[in-house]
């Protein structure tokens, strides 16, 4: 069985003929070639695979590219300006060194960008919370939850 | 994964017909068990039946005493509900805590109920508050509802449609999360509705179940002092690699007590 789906990526519209058992993850990855989304546990424990799904972080390694259809999807490589300039989230991650190896960077910068919006207040505690479902195997965490803390900040502030 | 036919009906009555005509179809809610399960290949549908595109069913509406959540309702919706806020605060705060950011924004109540999962969240409120679950064909009250390990009162193709959970003086859930699954080690939700007191607790066994001395004790006094002394049972209750049965009965005491506090 194939399934006819239509949904956007980063604004782009993408219309395919997919087996119902195609993860959204693998959509982006190995159709739309869209890799910045990572996958790094394939079992929804480690976060690396958090796109936005009409605006809410989760985990693309948790949803069938099926249930996406008529949605709209953003990934890492569409939070960019039109111009290149890095997203007040990617520039904070940048200047505060929020980065090791990279791997887990472009999920952790999807559930920060949806943390800064809903977040009551940008204490430690709040931040460590709300990035519960992000993993960082370089334990890199002092440095994210500051870059988190001024990205969140210039985004609340721009 | 193993293939699948995928179907998003979008009425209830649909999505009925087709479970009652396929024996081995599932139900997809939210996904959040259900997908990683497919991709362990620990189960093997014929077809999943995706309830998105039924109407309704993610209302959250204040109703008579209590609050009416539809199946599909997230956790996150429930967490940041305004309307449960109000009527049951101690229920918004439960669901604010299940998994993460991530599994809050997909995962349901009515998919987390139908799967039973011994150390769920929800079970526990829905057994201490006295939920009644509605489906396409009934109403089962919320302390019939959990039958067993990853068992409910559901029929075969019968579908949980919302829940309403009536209000309570006092709601509040206490729980032990494993540090690495979040799932709760044990959980204890303590409800007060008028005189009586329900003691629910999961994670601790392998259903949800009510810890009857401590609602005796309770309903007597209402305090956690009225708690000193009692310790459950270890007998029957779960031993695993992240905690024995007897560490597990000693926090259901701690986490009863923190629930009152």
């Amino acid at each position: 069985m194939s399934v006819a789906i239509s949904l956007t990526v980063n604004g782009e519209p993408v219309s395919r003929e997919v087996d119902p058992r195609l993860l959204l993850s693998q959509l982006l990855r190995d159709d739309l070639c869209l890799t910045g989304t990572h996958v790094g546990c394939d079992t929804s424990q480690c976060g690396a695979c958090t796109v936005h799904l009409d605006g809410l972080s989760v985990k693309s390694c948790a949803v069938l590219a099926v249930q996406a259809d008529g949605t709209h999807v953003l990934t890492i490589e569409g939070i960019a300006g039109p111009d290149g300039a890095l997203h007040p989230m990617q520039a904070a991650f940048r200047e505060h060194h929020g980065l090791q190896c990279g791997f887990c960077t472009p999920g952790m910068v999807m559930g920060a960008i949806e943390l800064a919006r809903t977040a009551p207040d940008l204490e430690e505690a709040t931040i460590r919370d709300g990035l519960e479902g992000n993993l960082c195997r370089c334990t890199g965490y002092q440095n994210i939850v500051k870059a988190v803390r001024a990205g969140a900040q210039a985004m609340r502030e721009g | 994964m193993y293939g699948f036919d995928y179907h998003r009906p979008a009425a209830l009555s649909d999505v009925v017909s087709l479970l009652i005509a396929d024996e081995d179809a599932k139900v997809l809610a939210g996904g959040q068990t259900l997908i990683p399960t497919l991709k362990q290949r620990l189960a093997m549908p014929t077809s999943l039946v995706d309830l998105s595109a039924v109407p309704g069913l993610r209302e959250i509406v204040a109703e008579g005493d209590g609050v009416r959540i539809g199946a599909m309702a997230t956790h996150a919706a429930v967490a940041g509900s305004a309307c449960v806020r109000g009527i049951l605060p101690g229920l918004a705060d439960l669901a604010s805590h299940i998994g993460d950011a991530q599994v809050r924004n997909r995962g349901t109540i009515g998919g987390s109920i139908a799967n039973a999962d011994p150390a769920a969240d929800y079970p526990a409120a829905l057994v201490a508050l006295g939920a009644i679950i509605r489906t396409d064909r009934r109403d089962i009250a919320g302390g019939e509802f959990f039958t067993g390990l990853f068992e409910t009162a559901l029929q075969p193709g019968e579908v949980v449609a919302s829940v309403f959970f009536p209000a309570a003086s006092h709601a509040r859930y206490a729980k032990f999360p494993n540090p690495a699954s979040r799932y709760a080690m044990a959980g204890v939700f303590v409800a007060r509705q008028g005189d009586s007191v329900r003691v629910a607790v999961t994670g601790a066994g392998p259903c949800v179940f009510r810890w009857d001395a401590a609602e005796a004790a309770l309903t007597a006094a209402f305090t956690a002092d009225a708690l000193d002394g009692l310790v459950l049972d270890a007998d029957g209750l779960n031993s695993d690699m992240h905690a024995d049965a007897a560490y597990r009965a000693h926090i259901v005491g701690v986490l009863a007590r923190r629930a009152i506090a």
